[in-house]
Order: C-alpha cells, then sequence, then structure tokens
C-alpha cells in the first residue's frame, strides 16, 4: 500500500513529464470495447486478428488459441470490470520461426510527443494487470512501425491464477524512425510463445525484429493455459501513476471508431440509377477515420424506393467508395417496382430495436 | 515487417461514371472486399506490398 503522499508525488512526476490527463496512450486498455464480437469467444486463426478493439493477435499457427473478452469469469482487480482473456486450445512446442503475440500499435500521431529518433526522446513506463496460469518470466517488447527499432523487456508472474501488476520504465529511443503522422508507429508486443528468431535480449535497444525476448515462458506450450490482461497503461515518463480510466464508455468507444466502427442499420441514402440496374447509396460516419476504410456490409439492409423494397447484401456490391469520414456503393440488385433513374432510395429499419445490417468500417493499423 | 495475409485474387473496380478506378475487389483471408487506393489503408499497403514483391497481380477493372 502506497501513501497519499507518494501518490501525489507520483501525479507531479506527471505533470512534470507532460499531462494529468490524456496520460494512456493505449486505447481500450480497460478492455471494456469488444465492438467486433461483442463478449463472444472466438477460435484464433493464423495472421493477423483484430480481438477486442485496437488489440489483435499475430500467429503462424491455426487454432492454437481462443480469445474472449472475461473468458473464464475471474474476479478483477479493483476497479476493473473486463479483461482479454486467451486461452491454449491446441498446444505446440515453438520452433524457431514460430510466434504467437497479442499487440497494440499505435498510431504516429499519438507518440508524436516521444521525440523518439531523436536526441530528446522521452522515458515511457508501461504498467498492467496480468494474471496466468503459469508462472515465470514472460516476454514483451515495444517496437518502431518499421520493425527494425525494438526493445525487448520481461516481467514476471509469481503466482498462478492471480492477477499481479507489472511496471516497466523504458529509456526513450533516439535512433530509428518512428512515425509521427496517421500511420502506424509504437507497438507494444506481449509474447504468448516466440520462438528464437524473434526473440532478444532484454533491456536494450535493438536494430532487429524482436517482439518477445530470449527464454520467456511459452503460453501456447501447455494446453489450457490461460493468459488474462487489463489496465494496460503506456504513458510518458519514468513513473507508473494510476491507470486512467475512460471519461466514459462513449469516450473510449468513440476513440476506438476511429480505427474501426460497426455501424447498426446504417441509414444509407442514394439515388436510382435503373440504366444500370443499380442504386448508388451512402453514408458518412463519425468520428473522422484514420485512413479510408475497408467497407464491408454484415447481414441484409433494406432499401425502398417509395414504390418497393428490395434487399442488399455484401454480394451485391458492384463498387465502392470510400474515404476517412463517407462511404458509398453501387449495388445491383435490379430493378424493383417503381424503379426509375433519379428517383431516391432509402436504407430502413423493419423493425425498431432490430439489427438486421451492420456496415463494418476497417481503418486499422 | 512479417506478414502472413493470403490475398487470393485482386481486381480494380472502375467507377460507371467517371471510367476512372474507385477501389480494388480482393479476397483477403478468405473474405472478399473492396479496399480503397488508399496508402494508408493496411489492406492496400499490404496488395501493393505483395504486388511489389511479385507474389500478387491485380487485374485489370471490367
Amino acid at each position: 500500500m502506497t501513501s497519499k503522499a507518494f501518490q501525489l508525488a507520483r501525479l507531479g512526476n506527471a505533470y512534470s513529464d507532460g499531462a494529468l490527463s490524456n496520460r494512456n496512450k493505449i486505447i481500450n486498455g480497460s478492455m471494456v470495447i469488444d465492438q467486433r464480437n461483442g463478449g463472444a469467444s472466438v477460435t484464433l486463426n493464423s495472421g493477423t486478428t483484430y480481438t477486442l478493439d485496437r488489440w489483435f493477435y499475430f500467429a503462424n499457427g491455426v487454432n492454437k488459441f481462443t480469445y474472449q473478452q472475461n473468458a473464464g469469469s475471474v474476479a478483477l482487480p479493483t476497479g476493473f470490470t473486463k479483461y482479454m482473456g486467451f486461452t491454449v486450445a491446441a498446444a505446440v512446442t515453438i520452433g524457431a520461426s514460430d510466434y504467437y503475440i497479442t499487440a497494440q500499435r499505435i498510431e504516429g500521431f499519438n507518440v508524436a510527443d516521444l521525440g523518439w529518433g531523436t536526441a530528446y526522446a522521452k522515458s515511457i513506463t508501461i504498467s498492467f494487470w496480468v494474471r496466468s496460469s503459469l508462472t515465470g518470466t514472460f516476454g514483451a517488447s515495444v517496437q518502431n512501425g518499421a520493425s527494425n527499432r525494438s526493445y525487448p523487456f520481461t516481467y514476471t508472474i509469481s503466482a498462478a491464477n492471480t492477477w499481479e501488476q507489472k511496471t516497466v520504465t523504458i529509456a526513450g529511443d533516439t535512433s530509428g524512425t518512428w512515425a509521427t503522422d496517421n500511420t502506424g508507429s509504437l507497438t507494444l508486443w506481449y509474447g504468448l510463445g516466440v520462438g528464437s528468431t524473434l526473440s532478444g535480449t532484454a533491456g536494450s535497444w535493438s536494430g532487429s525484429d524482436y517482439r518477445s525476448t530470449t527464454g520467456a515462458t511459452s503460453v501456447v506450450g501447455t494446453s489450457g493455459a490461460t493468459f488474462y490482461l487489463t489496465g494496460v497503461q503506456l504513458e510518458v515518463g519514468d513513473t507508473a501513476t494510476p491507470f486512467e480510466h475512460p471519461r466514459s464508455y462513449g469516450d473510449e468507444l468513440a476513440r476506438c471508431k476511429r480505427y474501426y466502427h460497426k455501424m447498426a442499420n446504417p441509414m444509407f441514402r442514394g439515388v436510382e440509377l435503373s440504366s444500370w440496374s443499380a442504386r448508388r447509396m451512402g453514408i458518412n460516419f463519425f468520428p473522422v477515420m484514420r485512413a479510408a476504410p475497408t467497407v464491408t456490409l454484415d447481414g441484409t439492409l433494406r432499401v425502398y424506393n417509395g414504390t418497393a423494397s428490395g434487399t442488399v447484401t455484401s454480394s451485391n456490391l458492384s463498387t465502392t467508395w470510400s474515404t476517412v469520414s463517407s462511404f458509398d456503393f453501387d449495388s445491383n440488385i435490379g430493378a424493383l417496382s417503381g424503379t426509375a433513374t433519379g428517383n431516391a432510395c432509402v436504407a430502413y429499419t423493419s423493425t425498431s430495436g432490430v439489427v438486421e445490417c451492420y456496415a463494418v468500417m476497417d481503418a486499422e493499423l | 515487417m512479417m506478414n502472413t495475409t493470403q490475398i487470393t485474387f485482386a481486381q480494380y473496380v472502375a467507377d460507371p461514371l467517371s471510367g476512372t478506378n474507385s477501389s480494388i475487389r480482393a479476397t483477403i483471408d478468405g473474405q472478399e472486399l473492396f479496399v480503397p487506393l488508399d496508402p494508408a489503408n493496411r489492406h492496400y499497403a499490404e496488395i501493393m506490398r505483395q504486388v511489389e514483391t511479385g507474389e500478387l497481380t491485380i487485374q485489370e477493372a471490367e
């Protein structure tokens, strides 16, 4: 237990480092937003899979982990209600080039103040709550967007199935290129089983692609093993301040929507183009996204031209356009009764409270 | 950066009004997606990376 005076001194340090609010560079560090899966369990494929908002899983093996928000429904540290939970579905002995990792990649705009890649690089402090069925030394890393600057670090889990808070301070990187725009800059990796190719020595900067540390515990090596994470905070300075909970759920959700937005029953508006047996329809969305998103329709969109109704699914899209704040499409569902060039055409909700279609907009890093 | 994204098909899609390319219809990790022509979009960046390395060819619009 730390004294009030000590906590105030920490906040004083945070003030000196530049911020008393909006200190946390991690979005959804308390793991409360899960737009993609809504709390459901997912078996993870190989490649990159986004799990909780802003967090992704990266692996070369198929079906080795399941992921779920609050997997196992264990009690949380005081002040938290959600965690990111991984469970090993099929154990694997890690080879040199294997990797199982979860991470968050931070946009350059949000870490530009760190001054990394310059002589004025500031230190950062990462703090988080972790719980695993395994004990030992675990590996993690901080890395730039080009994956040619890495700082592997370790943390120790002392007791199985017990939440423990970890803190690590990292001296800012005065070398390398760290993006300061809307592209990917700082990535925080947590190794769940990483081979020697992507593992380096803890505690120093390297020009190699390291996403964990040499000799770290392999979670994926034990069938049924669990790895839970919450309260992740990455802040400027050499002091871990108390976790900065979102001002509100809506505020955190809006931050996430810059990168991924799942819009229920999108109210597209448009015009009929009978010569192409098509409709051109569009929407604006808010907040503005990081980049022009890849957009899909999940479900069935109901459309109405004042005379008759029809339905549009992703397979009916013939052309699309997207910008950071808009999405348009042409659909090839053919003529409806009353179709005429220039007629208005609208999407509509058939039953209050029933979601039949999502517009899914992905501008992740 | 290492990547394991599987892209099995990519074709430009043209705007019927202007005739210019508006997006790329691509099959990425088994899912058909319309990808905007924005270098900051991760799907577009990966398509162009694979084109550059010779792993992928984008078909012209019909």
